[in-house]
């Protein structure tokens, strides 16, 4: 799995056709078609803001809440599409991997470029409703490239770990699910971090990497009233702690991806 | 169409298989599961099954070369193996030059994308970057004879049109070893032809080509070497024509056996026995596998109670074609008492055979036997002619 390997101009030609193939059939035989892929998370933002901030009053001290809830939703649906979508890749390409010899993990990254294409959308959608809501745009957007690699490096580790093992256990993906969902309410998305009054819970929450990711982005481009997990903690060393679990899971992924990856062919 | 000796395989070796073996875990229960792989974390329930055991042989370059052998012989796991679909247990593959990726056409093909986005969906997957698929489309539709359906849903595609479709991509592969999983029975006659044109001029340009089959007609035909695959063990390697009747040899008998249960060596029906007693002079008192030029000799014996005036013996074919005939009166042969013996060199090409015998009286109408199929077998022609017969010849140059 070597760089230059990665961007060979054969690689580079079928992982375009892959994810081209991905996106004309998922929205196959649908009235609305890509439309879809805009509207779904509006529509979760939309029972979300109505439930949680018009009946139940969240985030009444934070500015431009509602851009800030749909900045967390979209962060959050990216890393769920793309570990769930990507944990199936493999299996349901199980036809080409008995059948032709190319690079196993192309086929994970082809799914998981589906779903950055996707996030780029729906990152539009957010712009758009930063006009409406009449955010500043600050110099600290600049971050956000950097923060959107760290969650796609996360999600990518995950993704190479999840797809290799759901070869061999098909229990997998009801697990995963269980998680995605633990970890949606997890992760401070439809409920301010300051809503949690136990310190420790907060800290502990905020060493998971999407919690981090999510409250740095909203930081970065919503509101400087997001508290980050720089402002929870006084030293730098448990700051780096998210950082380490990414690329943890990176080489966690890839190890393991590589490792099975020889024997997939014979165990699908 | 003989291609076996077109152009003559160079000693280059290509592919150099040594002592591969190949393992497959099956596990007992079906449902693999976090669950079950924790509780049987020790006593794992799964059989090892050795698919192949030490196979070792060599390909030179522009040889066609067979991998035969019956279903699960693991001559399909041997092309996975070459294909680097699989790895190996043990033991090492080195092959020299590109090969093709691909054991099967088509791959990838997709029913609910239309002929267009399939050509280059597949032509990706076989290597080719999107302006060389632009480039060489206009041909591949050609070749397909596809034209007006490009632009129509896969599914909407007979079969008969995929395979034309998939095939006129494959070949525009420029690979230096071709890997064929049965593919020359594919689409109608007129297609095949065309197919077979495309490997002729594949070989002349010194491409490898390597086919696996279990139909010995195309290995026969096409192939210059070929290896006998049985139960994952390699036991025979060289000639094609060679492996061709090993392979009957070892896979005729059972067959028979387990389907008609026709394969008695005495036959008696109707008050006729027919008893196989030598072969080529050996005593033999069985056997349905017999080669080109075996002569065969059988003690034919009816009840004594009639007056035979006239045995004829026939040999027919698979088609029911009477292919030979001969009786007692018209090559003016006595008959003594209720059995005769009767030798009859096989100068037939490949295919099977019965023997029927009519035990007469005056006339060919009075019959009072009858033995309609009196011993039924299978004849392999491993030499270099084709056809039904041998029939004298010569070249002159």
């Amino acid at each position: 799995m070597s760089f230059a390997n990665i961007l060979s101009k054969r690689n580079r030609a079928l992982l375009r056709e892959l994810v081209a193939t991905d996106f004309k059939l998922r929205y196959q035989g649908s009235v609305l078609g890509y439309a879809w892929s805009l509207l779904r998370p509006l529509l979760v933002f939309l029972i979300l803001y109505i439930v949680f901030v018009r009946f139940l009053k969240f985030g009444g001290d934070i500015p431009h809440f509602p851009v800030y809830l749909l900045l967390g939703i979209v962060l959050w649906q990216f890393f769920a599409d793309m570990t769930s979508q990507s944990l199936n890749s493999v299996v349901a390409r199980g036809d080409l991997i008995r059948k032709i010899r190319i690079p196993r993990w192309l086929i994970v990254l082809s799914s998981s470029i589906s779903a950055v294409i996707n996030l780029g959308l729906n990152m539009v959608v957010v712009f758009v409703f930063m006009l409406f809501n009449d955010v500043d745009l600050m110099m600290t957007a600049l971050r956000i490239p950097l923060i959107l690699v760290e969650i796609y490096v996360l999600a990518l580790g995950l993704s190479l770990f999840l797809a290799a093992a759901f070869v061999k256990f098909r229990d997998v993906s009801y697990i995963w699910e269980v998680f995605l969902q633990a970890g949606f309410y997890i992760t401070p998305i439809l409920y301010p971090l300051s809503q949690i009054t136990n310190e420790t819970f907060q800290k502990l929450i905020m060493l998971n990497p999407m919690a981090q990711a999510v409250q740095d982005a909203r930081y970065s481009v919503v509101t400087h009233q997001t508290q980050t997990i720089h402002q929870l903690f006084n030293t730098i060393w448990p700051t780096l702690i998210p950082f380490a679990i990414v690329v943890l899971a990176l080489v966690i992924g890839v190890f393991y991806f590589k490792k099975e990856a020889n024997y997939f062919a014979e165990n699908i | 169409m003989d291609s076996s000796s077109d152009t003559a395989p160079t000693d280059e070796t290509v592919i150099k298989v040594s002592d591969i073996s190949k393992t497959f875990r099956l596990p007992h229960e079906r449902s693999a599961s976090v669950k079950s792989a924790l509780i049987n974390f020790r006593r794992r329930g799964f059989e090892r099954q050795k698919t192949l055991t030490d196979i070792s042989f060599e390909v030179k370059k522009g040889e066609f070369f067979g991998i035969v052998g019956r279903n699960g012989s693991g001559k399909s796991t041997m092309l996975k193996l070459l294909a680097g679909i699989y790895t190996p247990d043990k033991g090492t593959i080195d092959i020299r030059g590109k090969l093709t990726p691909f054991i099967e056409l088509g791959v990838g093909f997709n029913p609910e994308l239309t002929g267009r986005e399939n050509v280059f969906l597949n032509g990706a997957l076989l290597g080719f970057n999107r302006r060389e698929m632009e480039a060489m489309y206009g041909d591949i539709v050609e070749f397909a004879e596809l034209e007006r359906f490009m632009d129509q849903k896969l599914k909407n595609y007979s079969s008969g049109m995929q395979v034309r479709l998939a095939f006129s991509i494959a070949i525009r592969v420029q690979s230096d070893i071709l890997l064929i999983d049965e593919v020359l029975a594919v689409g109608d006659e007129r297609f095949q032809n065309k197919c077979l044109k495309v490997f002729q001029e594949l070989k002349e340009s010194g491409t490898t080509i390597i086919l696996v089959s279990h139909d010995m007609a195309s290995v026969k035909r096409f192939c210059d070497r070929a290896v006998v695959i049985h139960d994952g063990h390699l036991v025979y390697e060289g000639d094609a024509n060679k492996a061709a009747s090993e392979y009957v040899k070892l896979n005729f008998p059972e067959t028979v056996a387990a389907s008609s249960g026709r394969n008695k060596f005495d036959k008696q029906q109707d008050k006729i026995t027919v008893r196989l007693k030598n072969v080529n002079g050996k005593p033999k008192s069985n056997g349905v596998v017999f080669s080109h030029g075996d002569k065969l000799t059988f003690d034919i014996s009816w009840q004594s109670k009639a007056a035979a005036r006239n045995v004829g013996i026939a040999l027919y074919n698979e088609a029911g074609q009477y292919v030979f005939g001969a009786n007692t009166i018209l090559e003016k042969q006595e008959i003594k008492g209720n059995s005769i013996e009767y030798s009859l060199t096989l100068n037939v090409g490949d295919g099977d055979y019965y023997i029927q015998v009519g035990v007469f009286g005056k006339t060919d109408a009075e019959k009072v036997y009858f033995l309609e199929k009196g011993y039924e077998f299978k004849v392999i022609n491993d030499e270099a002619w084709q056809g039904m017969t041998h029939l004298p010849h010569e070249w002159r140059t």
